[in-house]
Formats: C-alpha cells, sequence, structure tokens
C-alpha cells in the first residue's frame, strides 16, 4: 500500500491531483479504517495521484458543530482550512459522508474553497475514465440493499454514485422501504454516535436494520463509516452476522478486484 | 328601505377585513420580535421555489392520497374566490348575480365552482374520518390533543358548512329562476344542485326567497368568519405558505448557518495583533447571546415557519427519533414555539407594547432537552415537510444555547468535545497516531 502524505510530497516539490481526507473514523475506527485501506487499494490500482494529511489532519469538526458547539467547529475549521490552503489543495476526496459534507458547504465562508467529492463519485468517475474496471463475479447476482447516508443523500443529493457502482458489479439491487430522499437515519448523526440515545422504544439504527432485512439482503452496503458501523451492530443485534455482510461501497469494488 | 341589506353587507365586510387586518399586523409584529436575517439573495430562486411549492403543491403529492385531496380542497378555495367577488359586488349593489351577463361563461363558471364543492365535500369527509374513524398515526401523536384537535376538526366543519350553503343558495336559485320569480334571471347550469330540486317543490316563492336569502348571508358570513377563524388557528398556513417558501432554505439541507457572532470572536482569538486584556469600549454593544433559549432569539423565518405549520405531522412521522419512540416531535417544536410567540405577543398587548419578563421562555418551559438532545439532525423532517419548514435549525440554535452559553451537553458529548479540541479527533487517541493504519495490515 502506497500512502503519500502531503508533506513529504511537498518536500519533494510535487502536487498530488487529489487530497484524500481520511477523516477520524477512517483513521482510528477498526471497522472503518478497513474502508479506508479499501479505498487506498483503488486508488494504488487506478494509478490515481493522491496524498493523505496524515498528522496534520485534524476533526473537521462535525460533530462538535452538531453538538451545538459551533465554536469548536470554527475553530476546528480554521485551523484545517489553514494547512489546506497551504498546501494548495485544490482537490478533496472522502469516505465519510459527514468530512464531507462540512468541507464541502461549511468552509467555504471561513475560507476554504476546494472541489469536494464523495469516494462513491470518484470511484465512479474512475470507472467511467476507465481507470478502474469492474468485473461481476465475486458479487454476481448477490441481493444488496443500499442505505443513503443522510449527510450524502438527503443532505448534498448524492444518490446515484453508489448505486451505479453497485449495479455495475452485477449485483441486484433491492431499495428499502424508505431510500433516497426519504432514506432513513442510522441514528450516529447530529453527534448521536457519541453519546447514548434518549429514552425510547428501540434504537434508530435497530429500526432501520430491520427496514434493510425486509429486503432480504446477502449484503448491506453503506457509504458512511457511522452508518456502517450502525448496521453491522444492528445486524449483530438480529443475529444475523453470519449470513449478512455490512459493506462498504469501496469495500465492495476491492474485493470485487480482489485488491 | 331598500338599501339597507346593501349597507349591513358594506358594514360586515369592513368590521370582518379590519378585524383580520388589525390581527395581521400584530402577527407581523410578533414576527419582527425574531433576529433580522438577509433573505434578499436570489430572488429568481425563490419565486421558483414559492411557484412549485406553495402554488403548484409539488411536495403534497409525496403522499398521494393525501396530496390529491389537499389539491381538491386547495383549488376549490382558490377558484371559489371568483364566486365570493360576485357575492361581494352583488352585496355592494343590490344585484343579483351580475356576472350573469357573461352567458355562456358564466354557466360554465358556475357549474365548475358546484362540481369542485361536492369534490371539496367528500374530501373533507374523508379527511375528518382520516383524523376521526381512521386515527392515521401522525393525526395522534400527545401534541394533537384538545384544542389541536378540535382546531383540525372545526376547519372541516367549517369547509363542509361552506360548500353545503352555497349548494343549497344555488339549488333555491335554480328553483325561483324556474318559477320566474322577480331578480332571479335565468343565469348559471348547477349539475349538481340540481339534484336537491326536489326538496324545493312544495315550497312557496317566498320560502325559496328566505332559504336562497339566508344560505346566501350565512354563505359569506361563513367567508368572513372563517378569514378571521385563520389567525386563531393551524390554519393560517394557507396565507403564509406563500412567503414561507419564499424565504425557505437555499442551501443544500446539510449546510448549516455558520454563526457570525462566533467567526467575529475566533478571527479575535485568532489575531496575533489583538489585545488580549483590552475592555470592551464603552460604547460597546452588550454581546450577542450564542444560539436560542426564547423566540426573541430566533431568527424571523424561523418565527414564521412557526406561524406556517398546519401540524400535518409528516415531519414527526418520518422522524427516526419518534419512530422510535423518543420525545422528540418536530411538529411539536413548532407548535411549542408558535405557542410561546403567542404567549409573548400577547405580554406585549397587555403591557402596553413592551415586553414584562414573565419568567418563562421556550427552553424548558415549552421545549425540554430530552427533545433538543433525540434529533440525529437527518432533515428527514425538512423533507418532509410541505412548505418548507425547518425545525431542524430551531433545535440547533437551543443546542448551541444549551451548549455555549449554558455548557449543558450530556457528559458523553462534554467529553466528546474535550477530545476533539485537545486530539482534533472525537475519540481519545493522539492526533500523532493518525498514520498507523498505513502500517497494520
Amino acid at each position: 500500500m502506497n500512502v503519500p502524505t502531503m508533506a513529504s510530497l511537498f518536500a519533494e516539490n510535487k502536487q498530488p491531483e487529489v487530497l484524500f481526507w481520511v477523516g477520524c473514523a477512517g483513521s482510528f475506527d477498526d471497522r472503518a479504517k478497513k474502508i479506508t485501506k479499501a479505498f487506498v487499494k483503488i486508488l494504488n490500482k487506478a494509478g490515481v495521484s493522491f496524498a493523505v494529511l496524515g498528522t496534520e489532519e485534524g476533526c473537521t469538526g462535525d460533530p462538535a458543530k452538531r453538538a451545538g458547539n459551533e465554536f469548536l467547529f470554527q475553530m476546528q475549521a480554521v485551523t484545517n482550512i489553514e494547512v489546506l490552503n497551504g498546501y494548495g489543495v485544490k482537490k478533496i476526496v472522502t469516505a465519510c459522508p459527514h468530512c464531507f459534507n462540512t468541507i464541502k458547504n461549511e468552509y467555504p465562508e471561513l475560507g476554504g474553497n476546494y472541489e469536494v467529492v464523495h469516494h462513491t463519485q470518484f470511484l465512479k468517475q474512475l470507472l467511467d475514465e476507465g481507470k478502474i474496471s469492474l468485473e461481476g463475479g465475486t458479487y454476481k447476482g448477490k441481493r444488496i440493499t443500499y442505505h443513503d447516508p443522510c449527510y450524502l443523500g438527503r443532505a448534498n443529493n448524492v444518490f446515484e454514485a453508489p448505486r451505479e457502482l453497485i449495479q455495475k458489479l452485477d449485483a441486484e439491487l433491492v431499495e428499502m422501504k424508505n431510500c433516497r430522499k426519504r432514506g432513513l437515519c442510522c441514528g450516529a448523526g447530529g453527534a448521536q454516535m457519541f453519546k447514548e440515545p434518549e429514552k425510547g422504544d428501540k434504537d434508530v439504527n435497530i429500526e432501520r436494520t430491520e427496514q434493510a432485512l425486509e429486503t432480504q439482503p446477502e449484503i448491506i452496503a453503506a457509504a458512511c463509516p457511522f452508518c456502517n458501523t450502525m448496521m453491522t451492530d444492528g445486524v449483530k443485534n438480529k443475529e444475523k452476522e453470519a449470513s449478512i455482510a455490512v459493506l462498504d461501497v469501496a469495500e465492495l469494488i476491492a474485493n470485487a478486484e480482489d485488491l | 328601505m331598500e338599501i339597507l341589506p346593501n349597507i349591513l353587507f358594506a358594514v360586515a365586510l369592513v368590521v370582518g377585513i379590519g378585524f383580520f387586518a388589525r390581527n395581521i399586523k400584530k402577527l407581523i409584529r410578533n414576527i419582527k420580535l425574531g433576529r433580522k436575517v438577509e433573505v434578499d439573495d436570489n430572488p429568481a430562486k425563490r419565486f421558483k421555489n414559492m411557484a412549485m411549492i406553495a402554488l403548484g403543491q409539488s411536495k403534497m403529492v409525496v403522499r398521494p392520497i393525501a396530496g390529491l385531496m389537499h389539491i381538491i380542497v386547495y383549488v376549490g378555495f382558490i377558484i371559489i374566490n371568483i364566486e365570493v367577488l360576485e357575492i361581494i359586488i352583488d352585496g355592494l349593489f343590490g344585484t343579483h348575480r351580475i356576472f350573469a351577463s357573461l352567458g355562456a361563461f358564466y354557466d360554465f363558471l358556475i357549474a365548475s365552482f358546484e362540481i369542485l364543492a361536492l369534490l371539496v365535500i367528500v374530501a373533507v369527509v374523508i379527511f375528518w374520518i382520516r383524523r376521526n374513524v381512521i386515527r392515521l398515526r401522525r393525526f395522534i401523536k400527545p401534541e394533537m390533543k384538545g384544542w389541536p384537535k378540535t382546531d383540525a376538526n372545526w376547519i372541516l366543519y367549517i369547509e363542509f358548512i361552506l360548500m353545503a350553503l352555497f349548494l343549497t343558495m344555488n339549488a333555491t336559485d335554480a328553483k325561483l329562476q324556474q318559477l320566474g320569480a322577480l331578480h332571479y334571471q335565468e343565469a348559471g347550469t348547477f349539475p349538481i344542485s340540481q339534484f336537491l330540486l326536489p326538496l324545493f317543490d312544495t315550497m312557496s316563492i317566498q320560502t325559496l326567497i328566505f332559504i336562497e336569502r339566508t344560505a346566501w348571508w350565512l354563505h359569506i358570513l361563513g367567508i368572513l368568519f372563517f378569514l378571521n377563524y385563520l389567525y386563531y388557528s393551524k390554519h393560517l398556513h394557507i396565507l403564509l405558505a406563500f412567503p414561507n417558501t419564499y424565504y425557505g432554505k437555499l442551501r443544500p439541507q446539510g449546510q448549516f448557518e455558520n454563526l457570525d457572532s462566533v467567526t467575529k470572536e475566533v478571527k479575535l482569538m485568532l489575531d496575533p495583533n489583538a489585545d488580549p486584556f483590552a475592555a470592551p469600549a464603552d460604547d460597546a454593544p452588550p454581546p450577542e447571546k450564542f444560539g436560542a433559549s426564547d423566540v426573541m432569539d430566533l431568527t424571523r423565518v424561523q418565527l414564521l415557519n412557526a406561524y406556517t405549520c398546519t401540524e400535518c405531522g409528516r415531519c414527526t412521522s418520518e422522524c427516526p427519533a419518534n419512530q422510535t419512540g423518543k420525545k422528540l416531535s418536530p411538529r411539536k417544536i413548532m407548535m411549542d414555539t408558535r405557542d410561546r410567540l403567542e404567549e409573548v405577543g400577547q405580554n406585549i398587548n397587555s403591557n402596553k407594547g413592551e415586553f414584562k419578563a414573565d419568567g418563562k421562555q421556550l427552553l424548558d418551559d415549552y421545549i425540554t432537552r430530552e427533545e433538543l438532545w433525540a434529533c440525529t439532525t437527518c432533515n428527514a423532517c425538512v423533507e418532509a415537510c410541505p412548505v418548507s419548514i425547518d425545525p431542524l435549525s430551531i433545535i440547533m440554535s437551543m443546542r448551541q444555547y444549551l451548549v455555549m452559553e449554558q455548557s449543558a451537553a450530556p457528559t458523553e458529548l462534554n467529553n466528546m468535545m474535550g477530545n476533539v479540541e485537545n486530539n482534533g479527533a472525537p475519540w481519545p487517541f493522539n492526533q500523532m497516531d493518525r498514520l498507523n493504519w498505513t502500517q497494520e495490515s
């Protein structure tokens, strides 16, 4: 695996085409790290010129902002913008819809203007340009249901890129009762990931997992590290982890390509 | 004596419209209690949204049954205003069916009003059944008890009665035309009310005129009453849906506002030339409050949202927190905001135009912290609203108050924020370990 950092490329006077914003989950969470690695393998295979910030990356401030701490959010934002602008970053790709939304929509007003794409959009682009090819095989005919992350789908209208990728795998894409604009939250957004849920009849991720199970899938596809965790927990709760896998779209592609 | 009805009519009209105008003035004053916001960007896009969403009802049909019936009632309401115009002219000048000279076109108009009136009656009956017999889940949530429930039914009764009066008026008129009564020239076709004619077969011309006039008067007085009922009801949306969709959010749903007051503070903190010990100037304005604890801290758009809400509950039925039995209901957030704003308005009315502190506020007295913290900010409520109301923005403003003014976040969130502040990640990991994943197999 070849993962150059912005600092090392900068020392060689090189500028990558795109910065891969790994995000906190992608850097530290054991489950999400697998998504990060799958995505990097695809980037390596496609010969994409990219780099990561590594130790210079910091939380975008999304969970702080949505918990109500606008002050901490803006401190994080201006610090990150300073680093990004310092390296002259033009284009950013990230596998986390929360990082994606924050950098794309909330950083510009604070001085951070970049072209920001989600990794599913980027992979779709690589596919269209012929830099990666997807052959059915591993996933041919498998029933896959796709869970729309709120911050990718409803919040930013990215619905089709992940779906097109799944269909390119020759898989059978089955939709849940709530999908696209009416997708149901996994329960982690708005900083809920970091606290116990309020009292209720059940947890949101259980409700969403039940909707997914109704489609009788072999795989639940996600495109967000937090959704991935919540759905994995849901599947475990239903004791279905032996028969149903929860996988990120990047993992599906990396597996199909046997990377 | 001949002109007495015309005078009475003019008085009714002036009183009805005057009273309504007075309430609208109060409503505008209340909305202006909120913070001013810049909303004059991109008027073209805003007009387009208003045309599509309010005028074109584009978001109503997401739920096809309710959507279709709503469109019937809506079109009926718009079209019937032509009839109301005729009634007003007739009432003021003592004429009868002044537009009759339009001939065949008039026949067509009256016929279409009648068909719409019948469709409205059907829709209203189905609406009533959905609320009171089938009891759809979103209509029987805890916040829908008492006045909100009564209000919803009242609106249906009033609409039913108005349509029934309209058809009765036409039926007796048609009968009088048949009998060749003075004043009742032949005009209009009556595809629906013709079926009511047998009811009036045995009646004398005098009785028929009495019924026709009664129905005519009750119809127009009913409309004036309904106009004034709006202000006290969730039904204000028939007017406010238009400005509300105009001022609705244009940015992507995921893009939350960056608070300017915080940006100023952050810039000051990072400015190497700023004097950390500088005392504020004597004439400096009081520091801005972060977030919202009461309605005056909210923006005018948020307050307009609250008045526009018709409590249909589409937001609440899409809310993941509400679906899983948590206390949060986006509809209740809007209803609470409106109730508190009305309370503040009453306070101002009874204190000669000034607000006297009443020891209450929107936070805690209306909206609990448990509700606020249950929100996943998923935007399902915003997406679901047929008239561009944004309950999430109010929830966020109140969370900002809790966190930045009161430091009252749940402990786990305080831990998360401490981690972000110290390590640049919501978990307690060292920032220097951010690349470790590259070394792991």
